[in-house]
């Protein structure tokens, strides 16, 4: 056999390889990829003995104690911010919350969990949260692949998996800035929503030139700056008791 | 009998808050090796850990079950770890490993523990972490999932929700980042 190219041996290692007999007696008689595959198999090998520490015996159950609060109340886990502008559409705001129940009720499983009363600001503070993150997390899919570089077709499967969890949420808050008037973060969010669902019909494996177009349409339309500009007036908001992460 | 996560999932779905219950208690631990092992942080890991199982309560409407529930959980907590670790980069305060904090990464055991080796351990890990943290999101994932977690390609695949071939392309592009990062360490330890 040829000498194994550095992707055979990596899977090889991996036992993966698909030719794993000529390759054990390619290593027994060529020095230079024994040796290369020796190194290869000491470094993989001390990666491997980085340890996880050990959870205590009570572990599942800290996990289920932490867990159920945000069950009830449909909140995230970090530590909710401070009250943000759109408290002056209070009323509005709580119809959307509302309709936002409703339409989570009649997605989400029907699991039965006792309500505890939320007062009005928390569930503002909530909602401000939830469009934080999704905004940083809509932000690291698109410099993804704005900053992606590649000579051939480029797969972008994962990406589209992203931006379709993205796109449910984005309605959602698009419905709720509109409903709250807030005509900016609803136009930002309208053009994002056009985007992802975009990016999600996307054939997954993507060319240059299909990206460079993307890529292209992104600046002219300058999202990401909007994006970040939108995310950095939210997280201004919640600033001064953010807890670190 | 111990009831199959297919049938748990029904339950849940169907009402019962003790069968998601049943769910956590045989997911915990293995959702919080590979947020771990995602993140290097072990209170991240935790917050993977919640989010993760908060994400997959919302979603099991979602859930086709056709599919494992064990992969579906870990392409979740997959894409929570990948958005934590992305925000943090964005934060460059808040290193993958703080070195103020205890040591995410205690012992290294080994079965040759020359004092050159342990003298360099320690550097090793925090190269470790450094050069994880220099992969893409892609290649970050595949690489914990294939090195660590032991799953095949196919496996990798299903829980990236890509094709095997970018799965593989994704941990070989790791190690290959990885090996150019950390073999000179090795080579000096050995």
């Amino acid at each position: 056999m040829t000498h194994p190219s550095q992707e055979e041996l990596i899977f090889h290692y991996y036992g993966e390889g698909e030719s794993r007999l000529a390759i054990e007696q390619h290593l027994d008689i060529c020095d230079s990829c024994r040796l290369s595959y020796h190194s290869l198999e000491r470094t993989l090998d001390r990666i491997e003995e980085t340890p996880v520490p050990e959870r205590g015996p009570g572990y599942e159950a800290q996990v289920w104690a932490r867990l159920q609060p945000a069950l009830r109340t449909g909140s995230r886990f970090r530590i909710l911010a401070p009250p943000w502008r759109w408290a002056a559409a209070g009323f509005a705001f709580a119809a959307l919350l509302v309709a936002a129940f409703l339409v989570g009720r009649s997605s989400q499983p029907p699991v039965q969990i006792v309500q505890t009363p939320v007062d009005s600001s928390a569930r503002e503070r909530a909602l401000l949260l939830a469009v934080g993150n999704h905004l940083e997390r809509s932000q690291m899919v698109l410099t993804e692949l704005a900053n992606a570089n590649s000579r051939g077709p480029l797969d972008i499967s994962f990406e589209q998996e992203r931006a379709a969890d993205l796109l449910d949420e984005n309605r959602l808050y698009r419905q709720s800035a509109a409903g709250a008037g807030d005509a900016v973060m609803a136009a930002v969010l309208d053009e994002l929503e056009r985007t992802l669902l975009e990016i999600e019909h996307a054939p997954p494996r993507m060319s240059p030139a299909e990206l460079n177009d993307l890529r292209t349409r992104l600046q002219a339309q300058s999202l990401l700056f909007k994006i970040r500009v939108l995310a950095s007036t939210v997280q201004d908001q919640q600033e001064p008791t953010r807890q670190p992460l | 009998m111990e009831l199959a996560d297919s049938a748990l999932v029904a339950k849940a779905r169907s009402g019962d808050a003790e069968a998601f219950r049943a769910l956590v208690d045989r997911h915990s631990r293995g959702l919080f090796r590979l947020a771990f092992r995602m993140t290097g942080n072990e209170t991240d890991a935790e917050d993977v850990v919640q989010e993760s199982f908060l994400r997959a309560y919302r979603q099991l409407n979602k859930f086709d079950e056709r599919a494992a529930f064990g992969t579906w959980l870990y392409r979740i907590a997959v894409n929570c770890a990948l958005d934590l670790v992305r925000s943090r980069k964005r934060r460059p305060e808040q290193q993958l490993i703080d070195a103020s904090l205890d040591d995410p990464w205690p012992s290294v055991k080994s079965n040759d523990p020359t004092p050159d080796r342990l003298a360099l351990s320690g550097e090793f890990r925090e190269r470790v972490a450094q050069a994880m943290d220099e992969l893409s999101a892609a290649e970050r994932a595949a690489f914990v999932l294939r090195h660590f977690e032991g799953l095949r390609i196919e496996e990798v695949s299903r829980v990236m929700g890509c094709q095997p071939g970018a799965a593989k392309h994704s941990v070989f592009r790791a190690v290959q980042k990885l090996r150019r990062a950390l073999e000179p360490l090795v080579g000096a330890a050995k």
